[in-house]
């Protein structure tokens, strides 16, 4: 299987091909690799003369530049497979989760546990990174019985069901662990690790992972990204709402309405990262 | 039973109580996520209050049921479990009945299963009283929640893309950003403001 195939654009392919002459788009099979039934129509092929062999496909449809891709040649029966390197994709996932896609703020995700945990800088920091941590484990282990018992046994309409029992039992196992090999830490963050079960994002990332059949780098790039997104926001959150404690706020805005305006505010801010192509 | 002995509050009290002096978006700032998510429109937040509407009573149900065979140690999973299990059913039944909409809410209705609001209906009311009065607290409850959903959606609907229930009402949209993302916190916090202002009135 030679790698001589590329994506250049979402219609074009360059590949370079050992046998002379100019084949009709007809001789090329192109498959997506999601939908390996489905063929993909090649509209034209053109000669790139620069290149000894290098021919131009032309695709009828428009491809995923992020996806992944096979082409044969029918011709002499070679195989090139088209993806995006692994880096590449975690690195995509995790900063969507992040900026791009942030779970509080353009997903509107874990909004209990927003406003209720950003009153000080304190404790949104501890709620931060227990929830990174604690949301990575769940999303992995999420991901393990997803993949491994829910999926083969066609067990999908259980997932639901599964996935808050498996947070509400890492909940448990992480405050017990944790009261008995570190007890000043417990006494730290262990009421944050028991209001993660009231946040909707631990239960989104699996949802999402099984929805979009990620695999396991993905999944864990999922994982770690709304971790940080969460953390990030809440972090962000609590320096603003530090501030407007101290303001001269008007009274029926004190308290939760100035909060919301002021996430509205940051949820617009963030609506400029979604220019940002990754 | 000394559970009995409590005297559950009188239907038009539930219903007071959810609509306003306990409202779970505006009041309680439960279950926020949905009510900034999937209140751009008149038809998503019906839809999503429904589902809710009908989780919290179907729960509240099956609590008051069984509330003195549940041990007292186990009784948070098991409230779980059953909400699981009733979220599992209406996302069956969105699924099936209204696919369109369900392909914009899905991840919600879904998510309805972390929601605070209906686990804390059961801990302080279904587990206490009996089978009546859980289930008008549930409706009641559900209802005021149904009322948050269609009232902020109406209101993004109307402000920021000039129709109601994709019926165009006004040509023009007086406050386009209403409809993105962020116009939701915006909408709630300026109603909750109100909220505030409209009870400040009544007490003075």
């Amino acid at each position: 299987m030679s790698k001589q195939a590329t994506l250049l654009n979402d219609h074009q392919i360059e590949v370079v091909v050992t046998k002379p002459g100019v084949p009709s788009p007809s001789e090329f099979r192109l498959t997506s690799k999601k939908d390996p039934d489905i063929l993909i129509p090649i509209q034209e092929v053109n000669v790139i003369p620069a290149k000894e062999g290098g021919l131009l496909l032309t695709t009828g449809v428009k491809v995923d530049p992020k996806g992944s891709y096979q082409l044969i040649d029918t011709r002499t029966g070679a195989e090139w497979l088209m993806a995006p390197s692994l880096f590449g994709v975690v690195i995509t996932v995790l900063l969507t989760a992040a900026l791009v896609q942030n779970f509080v703020f353009t997903r509107y995700l874990g909004l209990c546990v927003f406003f209720g945990v950003s009153r000080k800088r304190e404790t949104a920091i501890g709620m931060g990174v227990t929830f990174t941590v604690v949301g990575t484990l769940s999303g992995l282990l999420a991901w393990t019985i997803d993949r491994f018992v829910l999926h083969p046994f066609r067990l999908h309409f259980l997932q639901i069901i599964v996935f808050i029992g498996i947070v509400a039992f890492l909940v448990q196992m992480t405050d017990t662990i944790l009261k008995k090999i570190n007890r000043p830490l417990h006494r730290k963050f262990g009421i944050y690790v028991v209001l993660i079960t009231t946040n909707c994002i631990i239960l989104a990332v699996p949802l999402l992972n099984a929805l979009n059949e990620n695999g396991f780098w993905e999944s864990l790039a999922l994982a770690v990204g709304s971790g940080i997104g969460f953390a990030l926001a809440l972090f962000l959150m609590s320096c603003a709402r530090e501030r407007t404690d101290l303001a001269p706020v008007p009274s029926v805005f004190q308290g939760l309405p100035i909060a919301f305006i002021l996430a509205g505010l940051f949820a617009l801010a963030f609506l400029g990262f979604s220019g940002l192509k990754i | 039973m000394s559970f009995d002995k409590l005297q559950a509050p009188p239907f038009r009290e539930l219903l007071w109580r959810g609509f306003f002096s306990e409202n779970p978006v505006f009041r309680l700032a439960l279950s926020l996520c949905p009510a900034v998510a999937v209140t751009n429109s008149v038809k998503n937040g019906l839809m999503m209050g429904l589902a809710v509407w009908a989780v919290q009573v179907l729960s509240s149900l099956t609590i008051a049921i069984f509330r003195n065979f549940i041990h007292d140690k186990v009784r948070i999973p098991i409230y779980t479990i059953v909400i699981a299990v009733w979220v599992t059913a209406m996302d069956m039944t969105l699924a099936a009945l209204a696919p369109k909409i369900y392909s914009e809410i899905g991840l919600y209705i879904k998510l309805i299963v972390a929601f605070a609001i209906i686990i804390s209906r059961l801990e302080l009311f279904a587990s206490k009283f009996p089978l009546i009065p859980s289930v008008l607290d549930g409706f009641s409850m559900g209802l005021g929640f149904l009322f948050a959903m269609v009232l902020i959606g109406a209101i993004r609907e109307v402000l920021g893309n000039g129709t109601i229930w994709g019926v165009t009402l006004i040509e023009v949209r007086p406050i386009l950003f209403l409809v993105l993302p962020a116009g939701g916190f915006f909408t709630i916090g300026l109603l909750m403001a109100a909220l505030n202002w409209v009870e400040k009135g009544r007490h003075v």
